[in-house]
């Protein structure tokens, strides 16, 4: 290239000439539009409007020429490199457009083919699991706190600290799973818990009060099973101990739970039971979520859920037995409180309308990826 | 508990219907609802008719059958006389029995037809008690009195038409298992008079004793405390009980035995207090109530010779053990059909000593259902006095008067109850008249504590009259005080409710006779809770981690069994053959709790390949179970009449196993399922420990994976997990890989199956420990990338290499390693036999500057340095 001086070299000078300046333009705009594609294209960008590109290289010796030449020369090269630049631009835009019209085309896929996954197969959740958290969350929700104990339990835990007196006949009515003693024939003083109350003792013996926990967990009886019991199951109770908590709160927490789990406006509805823990002592029933109830009128369609009733048996309920406050050194002249407890696995039967409780059980991997990951 | 409606009528004054199903409804909803729970609600006699009292005329007997059969004539007082063909012989002309005309209906929509049988026609069918559905007996037909009306509706005649409840009793509630019982709540209930079966037909003393009687004494009285003897003599054994005795004892599911047996059942039932009749002629001296001696024996009744224990309750004579207390006589004393003269006892006995002895001989009876339920203790005198009185009237004998008593006054139970307990408890304002009515109708007496600040008036209708008595739905759901909130109430609790013994047992009492429907909800209030734990929040996120990685959750079986051990190869002194031996299992094979969630899932993984699935990924989290060493045998039975110490605790807690939480996974078939997109990936050793890591991951832990050798894992293809801090402390988590081929084998499982098992426990400890989150800087100068390829001995551990460069470039001054990553694996000619290639990409940058060639170089240099010192590994091309 020139150095920019002030003696005019018009052979230095001659590619600013007419002539040649057109034919650099008709080659550049030939193969401009001679780029079939778009990576054609970027190559004729690069040899015709590049840096190293004739025209590029013309502009740049403008410089040398004398003053009165560079104003002509300047507008016969600009107008080449304009002319270039705007072939450029348009064969770009159809270029892209081709291209976009044949993308449409030969990209276009089956996006209904079953492609299944292919790189991990279906996971799910157990809904004993998802459920059992769905139940835990709702009290968690209100403020309760998961308390969590073991399931080989001391049976002072399990029956004594609970109000099950030893050989009251309440005790056979929980068909127990005991641990065995040292030697054969002895006691262990421990059980395979049969219900999630001992955790209540836990808590109460653990925590400060005022005191609100739900504890979810495995339990175990020595039933046979069949289609609406399983030895091996899963208990959500909740306990609340606080001053002046009434069998009102009780059921207003009841009815939160209900409301929560199984839909808005379900009446529940209390019936006295016996439980050694709880004095009184309640079943809880709530109205069926499938039929409403209407299927117990007269005239009603049968309810597969309900059977008819119009009522679920839901849960067992009551207010603290004092004796259980003092076992667990808990003043019952100043503090009451309420416990409420269900099955989870009866809550999956009810809530989904499942008719087994095997079920639950067995493990077969189209039960859980039928729920997913939550339920 | 199954009692007719009939029998609970005639104590409570309902004006119902057996035939008005609405009234029966709503007795059973009343019932129910003050916690006699209705099971079932049957009507009985209803499908029976055309059956009639008949008077057989005379009898021919036929011959020549396979066996005798007569041909009787039979007469209703119709004018007409009937030919009946029936089997039985118990019977003879002049009895008069239930005859069931052609077109007869009964029990079972059986019809009866004229037809022809054995060469005759039959018109129509002598019915035995089976038959009629009035008990079990069908040895003959039923013979009726000889003054049933000829003619007569059998149906109406014997007052079949009836409605049967069966109710479920709690444990509490004793004093339900009886007509007694049910007829009071039901009064109560439906707020009409009761009369009580108890004060029925008593002698001017029942109290009254009499050395006429048989003797008795009580040697232990922890075992009984009262025991009463009566007597009658003369009676005829063969007298049949009543008609109307017999269909109720059928209907409450007891079977007809004989007079004196049937007595002391109908008494049982009406009264709750369970009696038993010993043949006079076969007692051998004074009666003593005691504890079993060593090595004696008893056969009782149902013909089981039972070995006494020490702790056994008896009757006992001079001839030894006569009747397990309480359960189930002897036959040696049973009544039978030549016994004239009968001794009748009544006691009390230990409702612990009864439930005790009747759990030890797995023997339950009417009796000691009853008895371990609590039992009135002032009935002993009336019901036997009952009984004698009622059997010498149907069997034709007389009443020694008075009884043989031993035993104490029972002191009754009395309660002081602030008068608004059970308005504070229900959380609604009954009010004092209420919660005295209903203490009252219980059968409480109620006075007003002396000096109590309310001691001011009678009581009676004092007050602001808050609430009106009178049934349910009196009470006012609202926020009002209970009008004498400082008056404490004294209440004696009747003899016959044992299970009232603390305030909250007569506040239950007032709640369930106003109405669990009356109490209102109210709103839940929020208390301040801290949510869910980090422990808690860490098992939900690596559950869905593994759901979302496709395995899927399953819930096994926590038994086990030595079996499971061997299976999967545990060596002799493995921790894990340690378990907790259950006295009771379910199954004999399973007598064990588990120490490892692995057999449990292979089970499970096994079923679902039998149901036809090829590419199965499984996980549980669960607790396994691992005796402490050292443990005390007994874990034990602390006061509840207070908290217990911490040392208390601590001895159950050291007694306890402990109980970590596991989580495993199991893997078989493809873990990336094949299609028409090609071939499936099988699942193997690195989708175990990938899950393993996936675990880990959840925790935000440092972690490294270690080759190990650990059972039931494949010696060459097992991986330790361990944790580690910066401080150095390691804790294992548990380990993954393919499975050994034993274990495949005896788990029936496929080739090349894959497991992995964590210490949930060990991991969330840790995570707990490890306090929040440090992110790291975020520095933005430019990234210096460096490639290293390093030859290594194959026996070499990845892990060890890629350690080895991380320690070298950290020394190496300032400059940071934020990653290194292994992209090429290499083994074959190039690198020589033994040998394999590892290729990293390490990546550099500074917190403050771009870092030169020079300086990035040096790092790289160093790391590599480091990995030869530590591994040998050669840099190839370097």
């Amino acid at each position: 290239m020139s150095a920019p001086n002030k003696a005019y070299d018009p052979v230095e000078a001659a590619t600013l000439s007419a002539g040649e300046l057109q034919r650099m333009q008709a080659d550049a705009l030939a193969a401009i539009a001679a780029a079939a594609n778009l990576d054609e294209l970027k190559t004729a960008r690069l040899a015709h409007a590049g840096d190293r590109a004739p025209l590029t290289l013309a502009n740049a010796e403008i410089g040398a020429l004398p003053p009165a030449a560079r104003a002509d020369a300047g507008k016969r090269v600009g107008t080449a490199r304009a002319a270039v630049r705007a072939a450029l631009v348009q064969r770009q835009a159809d270029l892209e457009a081709e291209r976009d019209r044949r993308v449409l085309v030969d990209e276009a896929v089956d996006v209904t083919l079953p492609w299944d996954r292919p790189m991990s197969l279906d996971g799910a959740r157990h809904p004993v699991t998802t459920v059992g958290e769905r139940l835990a969350d709702v009290f968690v929700s209100m403020g309760y706190e998961i308390a969590e104990g073991p399931e080989v339990e001391a049976e002072w835990y399990n029956f004594d600290a609970l109000n099950f007196p030893p050989d009251h006949p309440a005790r056979e009515m929980q068909d127990t799973i005991f641990v065995a003693g040292a030697e054969p024939g002895e006691r262990s003083g421990m059980v395979l818990r049969t219900h999630t109350s001992p955790v209540q003792i836990r808590a109460m013996l653990t925590r400060p009060l005022p005191l609100y926990v739900v504890s979810p967990g495995k339990c175990y009886r020595s039933d046979a099973l069949d289609a609406t019991h399983s030895p091996v199951f899963h208990q959500i109770e909740c306990l609340a101990v606080d001053e002046g908590l009434t069998m009102a709160d009780l059921r207003g927490a009841i009815n939160a739970f209900v409301e929560a789990m199984f839909g808005e406006g379900l009446q529940t509805r209390l019936r006295p039971d016996f439980f050694p823990f709880t004095e009184p002592s309640a079943d809880v029933s709530m109205q069926c979520h499938v039929c409403r109830g209407a299927s117990a009128q007269p005239g009603g369609q049968p309810c597969r859920v309900c059977r008819s009733q119009g009522w679920i048996e839901l849960a067992g309920c009551g207010m603290v037995n004092p004796r259980v406050l003092v076992a667990c050194g808990i003043d019952p002249d100043r503090y009451s409180g309420f416990a409420f407890g269900l099955g989870i696995e009866r809550s999956v039967l009810v809530r989904h309308g499942v008719a087994d409780i095997r079920d639950t059980l067995e493990g077969d991997v189209r039960f859980s990826r039928a729920f997913g990951m939550e339920a | 508990m199954r009692l007719p409606l009939s029998w609970l009528l005639e104590y409570a004054a309902i004006d119902v219907s057996p035939d008005d199903a609405d009234g029966v409804a709503d007795l059973s909803r009343r019932l129910t609802a003050c916690g006699l729970e209705v099971e079932s609600v049957e009507p009985v006699g209803h499908d029976i008719s055309g059956v009639v009292v008949a008077e057989v005329l005379d009898v021919a007997e036929l011959t020549g059958f396979s066996k005798p059969i007569r041909y009787c004539r039979v007469s209703i007082a119709d004018g007409q006389q009937r030919h009946v063909i029936c089997g039985a012989r118990n019977f003879a002309a002049g009895d008069r029995v239930a005859l069931a005309l052609p077109g007869a209906m009964l029990p079972g929509g059986f019809e009866i037809g004229a037809r022809k049988t054995y060469g005759r026609v039959s018109e129509g069918m002598i019915c035995s008690a089976l038959e009629l559905a009035v008990g079990e007996d069908h040895s003959g037909i039923m013979v009726l009195p000889a003054d049933a009306p000829l003619g007569a509706d059998f149906v109406t005649y014997a007052g079949l038409r009836d409605v049967v409840f069966d109710i479920n009793v709690t444990p509490d509630k004793g004093f339900a298992l009886s007509v007694r019982g049910v007829a009071r709540e039901l009064a109560i209930s439906c707020q009409v008079p009761f009369t009580d079966p108890a004060d029925v037909g008593l002698p001017a003393d029942a109290t009254a004793t009499s050395p006429e009687v048989h003797p008795v004494s009580i040697e232990d009285t922890t075992a009984c405390d009262r025991i009463v003897l009566r007597e009658v003599r003369g009676i005829d054994p063969a007298t049949p009980t009543p008609l109307a005795m017999k269909i109720r004892l059928a209907r409450a599911g007891q079977r007809s035995v004989s007079l004196a047996v049937d007595v002391t059942n109908y008494l049982m039932l009406e009264l709750g207090q369970p009696l038993h009749a010993f043949d006079r002629a076969r007692l051998h001296g004074p009666v003593v109530v005691r504890r079993a001696q060593p090595g004696e024996k008893l056969e009782t009744l149902d013909h089981v010779v039972r070995t006494l224990d020490p702790e056994d309750i008896l009757i006992t004579d001079e001839s030894g053990p006569i009747s397990l207390a309480g359960t189930m006589g002897g036959v040696a004393t049973e009544v039978s059909d030549s016994s004239h003269d009968v001794v009748i006892e009544a006691a009390h006995f230990s409702a612990r000593g009864i439930a005790r002895m009747s759990r030890r001989h797995k023997l339950g009876s009417e009796a000691s259902a009853r008895f371990e339920r609590g039992v009135d203790p002032q009935l002993p005198h009336r019901a036997s006095a009952r009984a004698t009185t009622m059997l010498a009237a149907l069997g034709g004998g007389t009443v020694v008067p008075g009884c043989s008593f031993a035993g104490a006054e029972i002191e009754p139970v009395r309660i002081a109850m602030a008068a608004d307990y059970p308005d504070r408890l229900a959380g609604l304002v009954y009010g004092l008249e209420t919660v005295q009515k209903r203490l009252r109708e219980v059968g409480c007496a109620v006075a007003h504590m002396p000096g109590s600040a309310a001691d001011r008036s009678d009581g009676a209708g004092a007050g602001s009259g808050a609430a009106a008595g009178g049934g349910e739905g009196a009470a006012r759901p609202d926020h009002g005080r209970h009008d004498r909130p400082d008056l404490t109430l004294l209440v004696t609790a009747p003899s016959w409710r044992p299970d009232l013994t603390d305030p909250a047992d007569l506040a239950e009492e007032v709640i369930r006779l106003e109405g669990y429907q009356n109490i209102p909800a109210r709103a839940v209030r929020a208390v301040g809770g801290r949510g869910l734990t980090g422990r808690q929040r860490l098992r939900r996120s690596l559950s869905r981690a593994l759901a979302a990685d496709g395995y899927v959750e399953v819930i096994c079986s926590p038994f086990t069994s030595v079996l499971d051990f061997d299976r999967l190869q545990l060596p002799a002194g493995d921790q894990r053959r340690q378990a907790v031996r259950l006295a009771n299992p379910l199954s004999d094979d399973e007598p064990l709790m588990r120490t490892t969630l692995l057999p449990g899932i292979f089970r499970t993984l096994a079923r679902n390949l039998g149901r036809g699935f090829t590419d199965v990924s499984l996980y549980e989290l669960g607790m396994v179970f691992r005796p402490k060493s050292g443990a005390p045998p007994l874990a034990p039975i602390l006061p509840v009449d207070r908290a217990p110490t911490e040392q208390e605790v601590a001895r159950l807690g050291a007694a306890l196993p402990d109980q970590p939480l596991h989580v495993a996974a199991v893997m078989t078939g493809n873990a990336e399922p094949a299609g028409y997109w090609g071939a499936g990936r099988p699942a193997g050793w690195q989708d175990a420990i990938e899950a393993a890591r996936l675990v880990l991951r959840s925790s935000r832990l440092t972690f490294s994976v270690r080759a190990d050798q650990h059972q039931p894992w494949h010696p060459g293809r097992c991986a330790a997990i361990v944790i580690g801090t910066e401080q150095g402390q390691e804790w294992l988590a548990g380990h993954a890989g393919e499975l050994h081929p034993r274990v495949i084998a005896a788990f029936g499982l496929p080739a090349r199956t894959s497991a992995m098992e964590l210490d949930l426990s060990v991991i969330t400890a840790a995570a707990d420990a490890a306090g929040p989150v440090q992110p790291p800087s975020l520095w933005s100068y430019p990234l210096a990338v460096q490639d290293v390829a390093l030859v290594v001995p194959q026996a070499v551990p990845a892990a060890d290499v890629e350690r080895a460069l991380a320690a070298g470039a950290a020394a190496a001054g300032d400059v940071r390693l934020e990653s290194l990553s292994l992209f090429d694996l290499y083994t074959g000619g190039q690198v020589g036999e033994g040998f394999k290639s590892l290729a990293y990409t390490l990546r550099f940058r500074a917190p403050d500057r771009t870092l030169t060639a020079e300086e990035v170089r040096g790092a790289r240099d160093a790391a590599v340095a480091e990995a030869a010192r530590q591994t040998g590994a050669v840099q190839r091309g370097g």
